[in-house]
């Protein structure tokens, strides 16, 4: 009769999960702190329409930057679209993005229809930047300083709210070197 | 003072609630008819207080009253009034005022229609139901209260979210919840019958409309999201696998499953463990729906993430509630004995081979959606899926499965005896390669590779559910309900299939820059860009587009796609223009100006799209028609003996 047992184990292992889950989901702190503060993951990927090129963490050393990681099938990429053509107007940050998973002539029809807010596009086919990033669902959003650390993570889409108060407020005064 | 009567209406809601559970419960344990009788009016009367408190919710948002948060927060004087009703289910603690008020509608529609059943079994009933709406209510009261006030009172609300005014949108909620909530009552009946220690077929036999009502809701507010998203998104996509999605799919595959393992255990009286099992399955995947999109454990909602009690409450319930009812479960499903045995091929073996596939189906989607939830837990590497994961796995079990409704229809209970029906199956499917593959190479060209595969399924489908009512009329035998609810949503399950192929397959799509004047060509379509002119609405303003589609020149089309921004919260929203006819969708959405007077748009052909919607209707129509049967109407409390013979005749 043991078996009659097992949805009710089962489905005590599944809340153990969600109690994790819980407890940890205000700000999303314990997966911040897993790479906050902590240099930013090493890559080197293949740069989104211009063959040959790529692009490695080093290039942005010295300098705050951001990240972005999307996909052409992710709605919600779709809905913070127009919040990055609006980032990227401000010019204050080089905004990076990632291809994450994604088919390469989607993704360029998808930056020529809706418009460019990236100063430059990886392109992580088989999800493995994505993965030292800890990136667990599209679009995410870093923000990393100067000396090469990541500083901020927005998990969702990117508002301009979300941009000012957490992204913005982090370039030391006195303007970018 | 009358937001006040509101939040007392709940209070005193949540009172009763606590009454229907324990007098319900412990009066039917105790055998004791007064206990009992504190129940149905316990039931009514706290039908009527939450109707109250959605009365006073409603109030606040018609007249404006900016002092109530909620109506603050999601309310706008320029707010149409429609929106302003809607704008109700617009935010988490409106969205559970809802629930707890269909949650009493549904008890108070059980406390109605049980009059027939045994004392004791409609007490436990009402009384489980009951405790959930405890549960519920005092979420409400204590973390999410939706009458809180706010000093000082703003001159103007923040507005509904522009995205959430739409009428589709608007009507989605209350459908979805129909169908989450309506599980509550299938729910209600299995631990009832655990707690009675009996399920027999007529227990079946009362569960089975209510089960079927609940799913007939759910597939009608699943599909009206997806219709939303293809024409509000400005995207042209109907299904994302994004979580909140995944969250409204997953009982609706349990709750299929649980339709039909529910017949076979009403006529056959077979898979009885298993049928509870799943009863409790599909509400508490509904309620782990309600949980995911409300504790912003998945998605990052803000203004949730920063109350972590209320995830933790929601997260108590659940352990409580299901941990509950499973713990039922292990006690007293081991008493259940199935004697009756079948064959392989029985119509009974088809339906346990569905419910395998709608069940794996479902575990593959909540494995996707918690993927990153679990690796977190786990601190293993994060791990997450995407679309690409689910657009891969899902066709695999879905096919097979397919192909198992379009041979089962034909099984009889007990013994298969498919070889009788041998030929129907044989020509059937004959009939559907010949007549899809033409379909496929003929009319639209190649496409995928599970194209033709996907569409000779989905006629094979319609053909097999067409027989037994064709035969019926023939051997002029009545056609009663039941049997035409099974066909049509059979029906709309090949539909679906065909419609979903043929979309995934030939949907054309081009996007391009053009000015006023120029021309997009699309396949034999060409979409002309007439003009664009600025357009207000109530509180909006934005460009309105007018495209004209031509065919082979002549014009068949005339389609605006409008860019709004909603003053309020500055945000733009994209409606499409969208000319829908019977075998393709002519589509066109505005992105942005990119300078010269140049507009930046995504026009798309995408065939049979409408019917990914119409299988949907086709269904919740089978599964209103099914509920309607004579039989379900039956006046008899005795147990009737439950005959069960096997025939391909009975509908399941």
């Amino acid at each position: 009769m043991i078996r009659f047992l097992i949805p009710a184990a089962i489905f005590l292992a599944l809340a153990g999960v969600l109690y994790v889950g819980v407890v940890h989901s205000p700000n999303k702190s314990t997966m911040q702190s897993a790479l906050l503060g902590k240099p930013v993951p090493k890559f080197n990927l293949p740069v989104l329409g211009k063959p040959g090129m790529t692009l490695s963490n080093a290039q942005y050393a010295g300098r705050p930057w951001v990240l972005n990681v999307w996909g052409t099938w992710c709605a919600a990429c779709r809905e913070e679209h127009e919040a990055l053509l609006e980032i990227a107007r401000q010019n204050a940050l080089p905004l990076v993005g990632l291809s994450w998973k994604d088919d390469d002539d989607a993704a360029v029809d998808w930056l020529t229809q809706l418009g460019n807010p990236y100063s430059v596009v990886a392109v992580d086919h088989d999800g493995r930047t994505a993965i030292d990033f800890g990136v667990y669902g599209a679009p995410e959003t870093f923000f990393i300083d100067a000396s090469g650390r990541v500083q901020y993570r927005h998990v969702g889409a990117m508002t301009p709210e979300v941009w000012e108060r957490e992204f913005l407020s982090r370039v030391p005064r006195g303007g970018l070197p | 003072m009358i937001p006040e009567l509101g939040q007392f209406a709940l209070i005193l809601a949540l009172v009763l609630a606590g009454a229907q559970a324990f007098f319900g419960i412990f009066g039917a344990a105790r055998n004791d008819l007064r206990w009992q009788a504190v129940v149905r009016p316990a039931v009514a009367g706290q039908f009527v207080l939450v109707s109250t408190a959605i009365g006073v919710m409603v109030h606040a948002f018609v007249t404006f009253d900016f002092s109530v948060l909620y109506v603050a927060s999601n309310s706008n004087s320029a707010l149409p009034t429609f929106y302003r009703v809607a704008a109700l289910w617009g935010a988490h603690e409106g969205s559970l005022l809802l629930w707890a008020w269909i949650l009493a509608a549904w008890t108070l529609a059980v406390a109605i229609a049980s009059r027939n059943l045994p004392v004791s079994f409609a007490s436990r009933v009402m009384g489980v139901l009951g405790f959930v709406s405890f549960g519920f209510l005092l979420f409400t009261v204590a973390t999410s209260n939706p009458f809180e006030r706010i000093f000082p009172v703003p001159a103007d609300g923040r507005d509904l979210n522009p995205v959430l005014q739409d009428p589709a949108l608007a009507i989605h909620p209350p459908m979805l919840y129909m169908g989450y909530v309506g599980f509550s009552v299938a729910f209600a009946f299995a631990c009832a019958a655990m707690l009675e220690g009996k399920l027999d077929q007529v227990w079946a036999r009362w569960t089975r409309p209510w089960t079927t009502m609940a799913w007939s809701f759910l597939s009608v507010g699943i599909a009206l999201g997806s219709w939303w998203a293809y024409y509000e998104l400005g995207w042209g996509g109907y299904w994302f696998w994004d979580p909140v999605e995944n969250a409204s799919f997953m009982p609706w595959l349990v709750g299929t499953a649980l339709i039909h393992s529910l017949a076979a255990t009403e006529k056959r009286g077979v898979f009885k463990s298993w049928t509870l099992l799943l009863a409790i399955l599909a509400f508490s995947l509904s309620l782990l729906g309600t949980f995911l999109v409300r504790s912003g454990v998945l998605t990052s909602v803000h203004s949730f993430a920063a109350d972590p009690t209320r995830g933790l409450f929601i997260l108590g319930f659940l352990i409580i509630v299901i941990g509950g009812a499973l713990a039922l479960y292990a006690w007293r499903a081991p008493l259940l004995k199935s004697p009756a045995g079948f064959e392989g091929t029985a119509r009974e073996a088809f339906l346990l081979y569905n419910n395998v596939f709608l069940v794996s189906a479902a575990a593959m989607v909540f494995v996707g959606t918690l993927a990153p939830l679990i690796a977190d837990a786990l601190k293993i590497t994060p791990l997450s899926v995407g679309s690409p994961y689910f657009d891969k796995l899902f066709p695999m079990l879905m096919l097979p499965l397919g192909a198992l409704v379009a041979i089962g229809i034909h099984a009889a209970w007990k013994r298969g005896q498919l070889g009788n029906h041998r030929r129907r199956i044989l020509a059937g499917f004959g009939v559907a390669v010949v007549f899809g593959l033409t379909l496929v190479y003929a009319v639209y060209g190649r496409g995928k590779m599970l194209t033709p595969l996907g569409m000779v399924l989905g006629i094979w489908i319609i053909i097999s559910s067409l027989f037994d009512p064709i035969d019926r009329l023939r051997r002029r035998l009545t056609l009663p309900r039941a049997v035409l609810g099974m066909t049509l949503a059979h029906i709309g399950l090949g539909v679906g299939i065909i419609a979903i192929s043929t979309v995934e397959s030939y949907s054309v799509e081009r996007d391009a820059a053009i000015a006023p004047g120029e021309t997009l060509a699309l396949g034999r379509y060409a979409y002309r860009f007439d003009s664009i002119k600025p357009v207000e609405g109530p509180n909006y303003d934005g460009v309105r587009a007018e495209v004209t589609v031509l065919r082979d020149g002549e014009p068949v089309a005339l389609l605006h796609p409008e860019q709004r921004n909603y003053w309020v919260q500055r945000s733009t929203l994209t409606e499409a223009g969208i000319a829908s006819g019977w075998n393709m969708d002519l589509f066109v959405a505005l992105s942005k100006e990119v300078g010269g007077g140049r507009w930046s748009v995504r026009a798309q052909l995408r065939p049979l799209i409408d019917w990914v919607w119409l299988s949907a209707a086709f269904m919740a129509l089978g599964g209103v028609l099914a509920v309607s049967d004579r039989r379900y109407r039956v006046r008899a409390v005795a147990a009737e003996p439950a005959v069960a013979q096997g025939s391909a005749a009975e509908a399941t």
